[in-house]
């Protein structure tokens, strides 16, 4: 079964005013589109990897479970596919969220101090970033929540990751993400993105990660 | 196809805030654009630059002075600065901002308004023994620029024998640090085309080698290059 580009879970002028219909339009309709027909692409020479689904060729990244030919397309298209699928799911038409859950806020607080704290860490991550990338907030292996950045279309499920968690909420630091509404003003675009995060999404996410384990996506 | 979309969207840059007056002269400077904001329309927008150069180039100019200000690097020239802050390939916190002042100087140089066309003389002829023909040069380093992932450049290159080859390098790796004299170069990193190609970077990079590229400066820089 080849890759699929999912429906966005919103009409493309959802996020507005704080990501602009156009953004949104292009952004799936064009980038995260490519991105599933070059790891389609990639794997129609090795079929039988087409059946480890989007979370599973990841973790595989950075592994000899990957065939060196398609290592480097897999790595950032198979990357590009699973992270804008995530992202998309962890955004939401704003105020239409109710924040996160108890457990959740009661892990952040653990982890960061305040739910504050933990903002100015992903935003910091977020703008420390250079060139193209990602910033996540996920559970690592000992349980407890972390914050990372990663490069280009890498992401911490990935085995190439500096630190490796179960993201749980991301936000896309291309400048394609960005760029039509802010141009250089990145962390105006990373203070606007809370606006619209969906709570119920990352809570889901996090349940399933404190698991193990993520939710299907 | 239709008005840009930068002027669809009727953007400026905000101006920038009044400099406060120096102690001292700066090492880096943000140099200015070698034409008007608007000289390379249709193919690369006035917002576009006001951005780019106003904004971009800017910041990375600022931030480098910020950095280095008091210390052993203030006052030395730009070319320094990169090599040393390179590290030898283990770069210091410098190197993003130094090398992407003299990445955007040497992007801006290589472009001029009427650009485009062909190369003449020994560029073209050392074009053609290196890559077989012009238009072979031309796909190589669109491919080269699409190809880069994420952030970064691409490069027509020479050694110290005169032969040219393409090079590619992420965010602001140059290739003045692998011992190779950049020529030429188009910036890749999505802020250079987005307000005027958004996702059609080959376009863009087309458009770039058709109309843009300022033969006579690249085939100066090839003249000039260490041999």
């Amino acid at each position: 079964m080849a890759f699929v580009l999912p429906n966005l879970p919103y009409a493309p002028d959802a996020l507005e005013p704080y990501v602009d219909t156009t953004t949104m339009t292009i952004h799936h309709g064009k980038h995260h589109a490519t991105y599933v027909n070059n790891v389609n692409a990639a794997l129609e020479k090795f079929p039988e990897m087409k059946s480890l689904g989007i979370v599973d060729l990841n973790k595989a990244v950075g592994t000899d479970a990957i065939p060196k030919e398609i290592a480097t397309t897999v790595r950032n298209n198979g990357g590009g596919h699973f992270n804008h699928s995530f992202f998309w799911k962890v955004m939401t038409k704003p105020s239409n969220s109710n924040g996160p859950s108890a457990e959740l806020k009661a892990a952040i607080d653990k982890a960061f101090g305040s739910m504050e704290a933990m903002k100015e860490k992903f935003n910091a991550a977020a703008a420390g970033r250079f060139g193209s990338g990602w910033a996540w907030l996920g559970v690592k292996a000992d349980g407890s929540l972390g914050i990372t950045s990663t490069a280009n279309q890498d992401n911490p499920l990935q085995q190439v990751a500096d630190e490796k968690m179960i993201p749980i909420l991301g936000l896309d630091v291309w400048e394609h993400a960005y760029y039509l509404k802010y141009q250089n003003r990145r962390p105006e675009y990373i203070a606007a993105f809370w606006n619209i995060v969906n709570w119920e999404q990352v809570n889901d996410n996090f349940k399933a990660a404190s698991g193990g384990g993520m939710p299907a996506l | 196809m239709a008005a840009l979309l930068s002027s669809k969207l009727n953007m400026t840059a905000r101006p920038a805030p009044a400099q406060r007056p120096s102690v001292r002269t700066n090492a880096v400077a943000l140099k200015p654009l070698p034409y008007a904001p608007d000289a390379l329309e249709p193919h690369m927008s006035k917002a576009t630059f006001e951005f780019h150069h106003g904004k971009h180039h800017r910041a990375y100019a600022d931030n480098l002075n910020k950095q280095i200000a008091g210390k052993e690097w203030d006052q030395k020239d730009l070319d320094t600065i990169v090599m040393a802050s390179w590290n030898n390939g283990n770069p210091t916190p410098e190197f993003n901002n130094a090398a992407q002042v003299w990445n955007h100087e040497f992007f801006w140089e290589s472009m001029k308004p009427n650009g485009g066309g062909e190369p003449t003389g020994a560029l073209m002829e050392a074009i053609k023994r290196d890559f077989g023909s012009f238009d072979e040069f031309k796909n190589q380093f669109k491919a080269a620029g699409m190809t880069q992932f994420g952030s970064g450049w691409a490069w027509l290159v020479t050694d110290k024998s005169g032969k040219l080859s393409i090079a590619k390098t992420p965010n602001a790796v140059v290739p003045v640090v692998e011992g190779k004299s950049p020529i030429l170069t188009v910036d890749v990193w999505e802020h250079a085309y987005y307000l005027d190609y958004q996702n059609r970077r080959p376009d863009f990079i087309q458009t770039f080698l058709d109309k843009l590229v300022s033969w006579d400066a690249v085939s100066n820089r090839y003249a000039k290059a260490p041999a």
